[in-house]
């Protein structure tokens, strides 16, 4: 997936919305920049499948050695797919935070929280504003 | 970060190799350069460089400075030797712990010795009135503006230093010093540290302090030489078993609960605490500090709550991942009942309980 297509949150999380089978299904992960922040990464807890999630809300969280950080979903729905092959290889994250560090999928649930995100430009200047 | 934060001598250093910079006890310290755990591996296998300039380094004068010192330390002072340094406790008349802090009795230059003290940035100014408080007959000077403090740890370093000063640095045993008051604006250079390695730590004054560390960055160089923060200085200290003030100290936990024996001397002298360490070792039922190593991957950190099957037995003063063992570590106090080595505990990590052990410290112990 290219960064440029993507959703963002100000809590530096993406999403990718897709439709699917009628349904509008959210890939969401974390940004490059969110995990060059956060560095040495060791540990990850990922939601199971079905648990519900709400936009602005902890769906898991991430942790280095310094410090665990939260992970906040970007939209409303329920959890239909997890991205289990990440918690043994985190170091996908740092390699391919757009693609393979996937994280959770959502079938949203309303569509409201997606005028909340930021597009790609937006969310560059936030970044450059916190660096 | 807020604009009254100190700066040491060396931020712009600090600046110029694009350290992340956090607030610490009120002073602007790098947390990190390339990241905690090559910085922490650095200083493992080569050298390092950090910046303990916000440490308080405190000197004192008149005859009576190790009268003094002896009183208000868990430690005998008076028969440490020229050239020795001694890490002690002071604690108040109740036992609960001021600071930990090393002592220096130095040779100076002039032939006479000399006593200083290097106290935790964050109570400086605390034990400064405390002192104050406690003597009108020895006089305390806070030194930590004038100066900079620099450790240079790892396996290289004593080599290093060695090449800088043009003088075998491996002369000096460990836990000893010297101050010449004519090189670097007054150095004194200890054979100690805070990271389980060998290696040095400098005091030099602050104008000279940037010249000191690039120079030493610039002959490290071939060593493999690395700056290192106070993230990787962390996990050094919590791999070494050393105790943090904050954490595994505190004004409300007892001198006496910290198996810190070999530095708490009551027999033959008189210190401020002694009574309470006594009765506190008499009734003997106050948690113990512990090292605990958790399975999985997830550290668990200050404040986690430690169980024995349903039974609450303790707490985390401190957790991390150790870049070292590639596993969770952490230091609690707990029960005496629990304290054992290969006790099997569970450490509640928000909300969800995660199996540990106790074990042996330190976690790390060089070769």
């Amino acid at each position: 997936m290219k960064p440029e297509e993507l959703l963002y949150a100000d809590t530096h999380e993406w999403a990718l919305v897709e439709e699917q089978d009628a349904a509008k299904i959210a890939t969401v992960g974390i940004s490059k920049f969110a995990v060059e922040q956060l560095t040495d990464l060791v540990y990850i807890e990922l939601p199971s499948v079905g648990t519900e999630t709400q936009a602005g809300k902890e769906f898991g969280e991430v942790e280095s050695v310094k410090a665990v950080s939260p992970l906040y979903s970007p939209v409303d729905g329920e959890v239909i797919e997890v991205n289990e092959s990440l918690r043994d290889a985190l170091e996908t994250l740092n390699d391919d935070a757009y693609s393979g560090g996937w994280m959770i999928k959502v079938r949203l649930s309303d569509e409201a929280s997606l005028a909340k995100l930021m597009d790609h430009a937006a969310y560059e200047k936030q970044c450059a504003d916190e660096s | 970060m807020g604009s009254e934060c100190l700066t040491t001598p060396l931020h712009q250093n600090h600046c110029e190799r694009n350290a992340r910079m956090v607030d610490f006890a009120g002073w602007s310290m790098p947390i990190q350069y390339e990241g905690i755990v090559a910085e922490h591996l650095a200083t493992r296998q080569r050298v390092t460089l950090f910046d303990v300039s916000h440490m308080g380094r405190l000197s004192f004068s008149g005859a009576n400075a190790a009268q003094f010192l002896d009183r208000i330390s868990t430690r005998a002072v008076t028969p440490i030797q020229a050239g020795k340094i001694r890490y002690s406790l002071v604690c108040r008349e109740d036992g609960g712990i001021l600071d930990d802090v090393l002592i220096y009795h130095l040779n100076s230059t002039n032939g006479e010795s000399h006593y200083s003290m290097v106290v935790n940035a964050s109570n400086r100014s605390k034990i400064v009135d405390w002192f104050s408080q406690q003597t009108d007959a020895c006089s305390i000077h806070d030194r930590t503006l004038e100066t900079a403090m620099i450790a240079v740890q790892g396996p290289e370093a004593i080599r290093l230093v060695s090449r800088w000063l043009d003088w075998d640095a491996s002369s000096l045993s460990y836990y000893s010093g010297v101050y010449r008051s004519e090189d670097f604006g007054g150095l004194t250079l200890s054979r100690t540290g805070y990271t389980g390695e060998d290696g040095v730590e400098l005091i030099v004054g602050a104008e000279q302090a940037s010249e000191v560390w690039e120079t030493l960055m610039s002959l490290g160089a071939e060593q493999g030489i690395r700056p290192a923060g106070l993230g990787a200085r962390d996990t050094l200290r919590l791999e070494a078993a050393m105790p943090l003030y904050g954490h595994e100290l505190s004004e409300s936990i007892h001198v006496a609960q910290t198996g810190l024996d070999f530095a708490i001397q009551c027999s033959g002298r008189d210190f401020v605490g002694k009574a309470s360490i006594l009765e506190a070792r008499e009734n003997g039922d106050l948690p113990v500090r512990v090292g605990l190593r958790l399975e999985g991957k997830r550290p668990a950190r200050e404040g986690c709550e430690i169980y024995h099957q349903a039974t609450r037995v303790g707490e985390i003063t401190s957790g991390t991942f150790s870049p070292t063992l590639s596993t969770p570590i952490a230091m609690a106090y707990v029960n005496e009942s629990a304290a054992k080595p290969g006790t099997p505990l569970e450490v509640d990590i928000r909300g969800r309980r995660h199996a540990a052990e106790v074990c042996h410290l330190p976690f790390y112990q060089r070769a």
